[in-house]
């Protein structure tokens, strides 16, 4: 079981929460201007690392808010957790 | 090769059985190969033996970086079937599943394919209404599907609990007769014996650590045993394609997850089918020793520790009780996870790469055991022609910019 700590609500077990994927994914535009190619990147090619992965969860059951994680994918180890907007620490891995 | 037979059998049993060979195995790689594949799951193996028989290469390795059959093909629940929605997935999906009803005489070795049908059962009106769009568009694609009611689910699934009162009610479902399953480890070892007696060598504890180029080409793989030269290398590493062909240089759509699996203690015949939930996620079957296979949904977060966590046990195995009390107080023996590549629409990716030369296989998610037969045939095919196989075409990596997707996933509410 996945431990998580919600910044609004404190220590949570998994099932509480739903993982939304990757965090810090910039959208391309203005969207006139954005190539097939640029899209593509995007939509489908982001990085999937065997290791510290930056992702967005929501504690669906809780205080129903969305907060960032940095979690080691091999591990599950979580190295930090930080409200959205938030920028990440640097991690020293 | 040696043969197997039942005459070979009982002369082997009249010398102690000592006359039997070793099937396939080197321990030290060649300075080069005309190919290279990467990985001895089942399509990584298949591809070596269709490189072989259909395309008369004769020097090809298979490199494993632990043992062959030890990552999603010998953790699958060995679910076989060809019920897709989409013109592309049945005509590739059916292929594999022709392939599989020959291929223990092809290969000269029983792999135990037992194609006891597969049942998609329906919790509401609407599934069933899902039900009969999904049949139907499996008869256009010329494949056969029955929809069954409530009563004849209940005839062929005699444990399930199809009362009014159960809490997850059953309306009807559908069926596959020529679903089924086969043994994992059979598949993997018998397409392995079959490309070693094709002069293909099989090295185990053989991890690729990264690939070297000359002028923009592939030129051959640097591995935990040496560097090999070859003009044509082809990655099949399921759950850690990503991490491989990032040392290529190469990024793909794939999204790493564990799917767990669970096997009961054995018990007498009590289900001589495959039933599948897909609602709930939870599906079985029995396997010849008597254990319930059970199957479930993903850990929906990214993952690459080959271990599920808790909450998907407990979902899946609350619903099984639920449709099934009667297992109600069967103990579990073993409880695993695989890491499976998963692809946006849920469909797999055979393809050339941005590097001349460098081949992918991947993207099979949790349903890549039954397209082992077709998937090794189809790939074996591009590695040799330098073009995709017919078959093989529209689930290349020009999907991802075109957007003509094969939205298995949306469409069909596939779980595994
Ligand atoms: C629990 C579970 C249940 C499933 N149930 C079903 C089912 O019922 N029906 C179905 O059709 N499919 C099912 N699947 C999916 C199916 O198992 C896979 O899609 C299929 O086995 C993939 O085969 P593969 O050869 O691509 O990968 P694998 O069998 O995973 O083989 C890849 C191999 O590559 C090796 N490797 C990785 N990196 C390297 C490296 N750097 N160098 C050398 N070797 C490397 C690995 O050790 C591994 O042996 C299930 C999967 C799981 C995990
Ligand atoms: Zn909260």
């Amino acid at each position: 079981m996945l431990l998580l700590d919600c910044p609004f609500c404190g220590v949570r077990p998994e099932i509480e929460f739903a993982c939304g994927g990757r965090s810090h994914v910039q959208r391309p535009g203005p969207p006139e201007q954005v190539s097939d190619e640029q899209w593509s990147a995007y939509l489908f090619f982001q990085p999937n690392p065997k290791g510290l992965l930056r992702e967005r969860w929501r504690h669906v059951v809780g205080c129903g808010l969305w907060f960032n994680v940095e979690r080691d994918t091999v591990t599950h180890a979580v190295t930090q957790v930080y409200e959205m907007g938030a920028a990440p620490a640097e991690t020293t891995p | 090769m040696q043969r197997y037979s039942l005459a070979a059998l009982l002369r082997h049993g009249l010398n102690g059985h000592r006359g039997w060979q070793a099937n396939w195995g080197v321990e030290q790689p060649q300075a080069s190969y005309d190919a290279i594949v990467i990985g001895g799951g089942g399509h990584g193996l298949a591809t070596a033996y269709y490189l072989a028989e259909n395309h008369g290469l004769r020097r090809v390795a298979v490199l494993e970086k632990g043992w062959i059959g030890g990552g999603n093909t010998g953790r699958n629940t060995t679910i076989i079937r060809s019920n897709y929605l989409f013109p592309e997935s049945a005509a590739f999906y059916d292929f594999s599943v022709k392939l599989y009803e020959k291929l223990s005489r092809t290969l000269n070795y029983n792999i135990m394919f037992s194609q006891r049908g597969m049942i998609l059962l329906a919790h509401s009106r609407h599934d069933m209404e899902n039900v009969s769009r999904w049949a139907s568009a499996m008869h256009l694609n010329g494949i056969d599907a029955e929809i069954l009611d409530a009563a004849r689910v209940k005839k062929l699934v005699p444990i399930i609990d199809a009362s009014p009162s159960a809490r997850i009610p059953i309306y009807g479902g559908m069926n596959q007769p020529r679903g089924g399953s086969a043994r994992h480890d059979a598949v993997a070892w018998g397409y392995a014996r079959a490309a070693a007696a094709r002069g293909v060598d099989i090295v185990q504890n053989c991890e690729v650590l990264g690939f070297e180029t000359a002028a923009g080409r592939i030129s051959g793989v640097v591995t935990s045993k040496g560097t090999i030269a070859a003009p044509k290398v082809a990655i099949a590493v399921a759950g850690h394609s990503s991490a491989l062909a990032a040392k290529a240089g190469i990024e793909l759509p794939v999204n790493s997850y564990a799917l767990q699996a669970f096997v009961s203690e054995p018990v007498k015949p009590m289900l001589d089918t495959v039933v599948l939930s897909p609602a709930t996620g939870m599906y079985f079957s029995q396997s010849d020793k008597g254990e319930l296979v059970i199957g479930g949904g993903l850990d929906l977060y990214a993952s690459y520790a080959q271990r599920g966590n808790f909450p998907t046990v407990e979902k899946t195995v609350a619903a099984m009780v639920d449709m099934f009390p009667s297992v109600g107080r069967l103990r579990f023996m073993r409880q695993w996870a695989g890491i499976v590549d998963v692809v946006h629409d849920s469909s797999p990716i055979i393809d050339r790469t941005s590097v001349p030369g460098l081949y992918i296989n991947c993207g099979w998610g949790t349903g890549g055991f039954k397209a082992i037969p077709a998937g090794g045939w189809t790939f074996a095919h591009t590695i040799a022609h330098d073009d995709p196989h017919p078959l093989a075409k529209p689930f290349g990596f020009a999907r991802f910019t075109s957007g003509a997707m094969i939205d298995e996933a949306a469409a069909a509410g596939i779980a595994h």
